[in-house]
């Protein structure tokens, strides 16, 4: 089940057949057929996300309001100002920071976690791993705003059983206990809800990957007499380490641009304690209406982003070298 | 089928295994504790959820939250809009993504490892970073507050990963097929039709699964797009529980139940079969 939603492991693919010099009229239409058949997926992306990629460069170089919004002016330019003076806004850089690290601690304890549950998955018995699979199904399933939700009642400070669930530890009073107040907790919870949807994934992956361990390389290494964290070191790692590098980046780059959680947690009124970049840039351009600076925040976002695809790119072109 | 390795004597294996039995019990009860706790208080009474202590267990169930949540006013017109957009995303993302699926798994053309890349690196822009210019450039087409609007921006997002998917997918298909085919007569069209379509359904189930789910759960651009309140999808309609009065949570889990519900029926109907699907000799080659 897990391979479906990734590349997967290196399959053996054959190129295409070099054309055996045919009529050359059929050789036009051959040629022409690949541009044919992809024209629409590039016409689509260059019109709904070329054309506003660019859109967006431009706008973070000019100053948009309110009033060229609804008249369609063309906003004046404004050349650098919102970058320098984002740039040199410390609140930015706060931000930056906590989206960092925010990203780090999903990504970790997701990773640690999926790894955790595939390698059970493997010594479990049968019907055990049937149990296990249909309750990954059953949270992948879950809408990103339903888990929010859940969360969100899961840690309400009245009557949310995880105060009340805390406070049978001893020495701890959790009652009316609101996770909110102190943004470190309420990232907790916010961390909580975005690693929980993103285990499924992660663990059926890596399940799917571990499975093309070959049993016999194991059986060998544990009659040669290596220790479980030798044969994990030594045997599995190799085979599963390119399917973990890919979902450890997808990760990294769906948790470096979390919004949603964020937004229903907070009641769709984030204070600033919990702006991450992503919520920041839209808070600035249609809370503040200030779209100019709102779209340079997001063009920094990306170009920050492009560290973690620069890793997922090639680590897929490297996965589909065989072709 | 036992994929562990075998060492030592059979007791301690057999411990081991119940160790790991036990683990994975655990683990499992803790993933699926959210998913409990939502359904054991959409279907309890008020007086129930409020409880202190917590009770774990079903008393009394009722169903007066779904009656609520399926009364709200714009409940069915939402539901409408959610399965528009999903299903209309879907068609057209798989339509034009297995034409260039197609034409990247099986022709070598100047421009296709471009096309790669772009594919690829375009899946790493965040959605929420580009809603100004797709906002502005909705406005000006006067696409905005409009489903077609919706839809199209959501192809656009779900295109890359959908072609990177059906690549695979095709070229796992063993090309030797379809010049069989159309050795034996048929034309590259029909021996796509005839030939790669079917060994190709259990990519397209897979594909269209993660389209679905995208356009069923997305939240920010609906927000931003669609400003009617018959118009909104689900997610939306979601955040409704949700008022400066405080938040109604028998309501807001019953409504997050029946958001839930089509996706989890969905999931748990096609996983079987894409597994059938994968294992079957034709697609593996």
């Amino acid at each position: 089940m897990g391979s479906v939603e990734l590349p997967g492991p290196p399959r053996a693919v054959r190129p295409p057949r070099p054309a055996r010099a045919p009529r050359p009229r059929r050789t036009i239409r051959r040629r022409a057929l690949p541009y044919l058949l992809i024209a629409p997926t590039v016409l689509a992306l260059a019109a709904v996300l070329g054309y506003p990629l660019v859109d967006l460069v431009m706008l973070s170089f000019q100053d948009m309001t309110r009033r060229e919004l609804f008249s369609g002016a063309t906003p004046p330019w404004a050349g650098l100002a919102h970058y320098r003076s984002i740039l040199s806004d410390g609140f930015f850089w706060t931000v930056v920071g906590r989206t960092a690290l925010f990203t780090v601690a999903c990504v970790a304890a997701t990773m640690v976690l999926s790894l955790l549950v595939a390698l059970l998955m493997r010594r479990v018995s049968r019907w055990v791993r049937t149990v296990m699979t249909g309750v990954l199904v059953a949270v992948w399933a879950m809408p990103v705003m339903v888990a929010a939700s859940i969360f969100r009642w899961l840690s309400d400070a009245d009557y949310g059983v995880v105060n009340w669930l805390l406070g049978l530890l001893p020495g701890l009073d959790f009652s009316k206990h609101n996770w909110f107040e102190n943004p470190w907790q309420g990232f907790a919870v916010i961390t909580g809800v975005v690693v929980w949807g993103a285990v499924p994934f992660a663990a059926l992956t890596l399940q799917a990957a571990l499975s093309q361990v070959p049993a016999e390389l194991e059986e060998a290494a544990l009659v040669d007499g290596a220790r479980p964290g030798q044969l994990f070191r030594h045997v599995t790692w190799p085979v599963i380490k390119p399917s973990a590098v890919l979902v450890t980046s997808l990760c990294a780059i769906w948790d470096f641009g979390v919004f949603n959680q964020i937004w229903l947690m907070r009641g769709g009124q984030p204070e600033k304690d919990y702006y991450l970049l992503g919520v920041y840039s839209f808070i600035e351009s249609f809370a503040v209406n200030r779209y100019s600076a709102g779209a340079a925040i997001a063009v920094l976002t990306v170009l920050m982003l492009l560290g973690g695809a620069v890793v997922y790119v090639r680590q897929l072109v490297h996965l589909g070298a065989a072709e | 089928m036992n994929t562990a390795p075998r060492t030592g004597n059979a007791p301690g294996r057999r411990r081991r295994r119940a160790t790991a039995n036990a683990l994975g019990l655990a683990l499992s009860a803790l993933m699926a504790f959210p998913l409990y706790w939502m359904l054991l208080t959409a279907f309890r009474p008020a007086t129930e959820i409020h409880a202190d202590p917590p009770h774990f267990w079903p008393d009394h169930l009722t169903l007066e939250h779904f009656r609520r949540a399926l009364s709200t006013p714009t409940f069915w017109a939402n539901v409408r809009s959610s399965v528009l957009i999903g299903v209309g995303t879907v068609l057209v993302s798989l339509l034009i993504g297995t034409l260039a699926a197609f034409a990247l798994a099986r022709f070598s053309f100047a421009g296709r490892k471009a096309l790669v890349l772009i594919i690829l690196g375009v899946q790493m822009i965040p959605l929420a970073g580009l809603i100004i210019p797709v906002y502005l450039l909705l406005s000006d087409a006067g696409l905005t507050d409009s489903l077609p609007g919706v839809i199209l921006t959501y192809l656009v997002f779900m295109l890359p990963f959908t072609v990177w998917l059906l690549r695979g997918f095709i070229a796992a298909v063993p090309v030797e097929l379809e010049e069989a085919a159309m050795t034996d007569g048929c034309t590259r069209l029909g021996a796509f039709r005839r030939v790669v379509l079917p060994l190709l359904a259990p990519g397209l189930v897979a594909t269209s699964i993660y389209a679905l789910v995208q356009a069923w759960n997305e939240y920010v651009l609906a927000y931003v797009l669609l400003s009617s309140n018959d118009k909104q999808t689900l997610s939306i309609w979601l955040l409704s529980f949700q008022t400066s009065f405080g938040t109604d949570y028998g309501g807001l889990m019953a409504g997050a139940t029946l958001t839930a519900l089509p996706v989890a029926v969905f999931f748990a109907l096609v996983q079987r079969r894409i597994g059938a699907g994968l294992a079957t000799g034709a697609v593996k080659g």
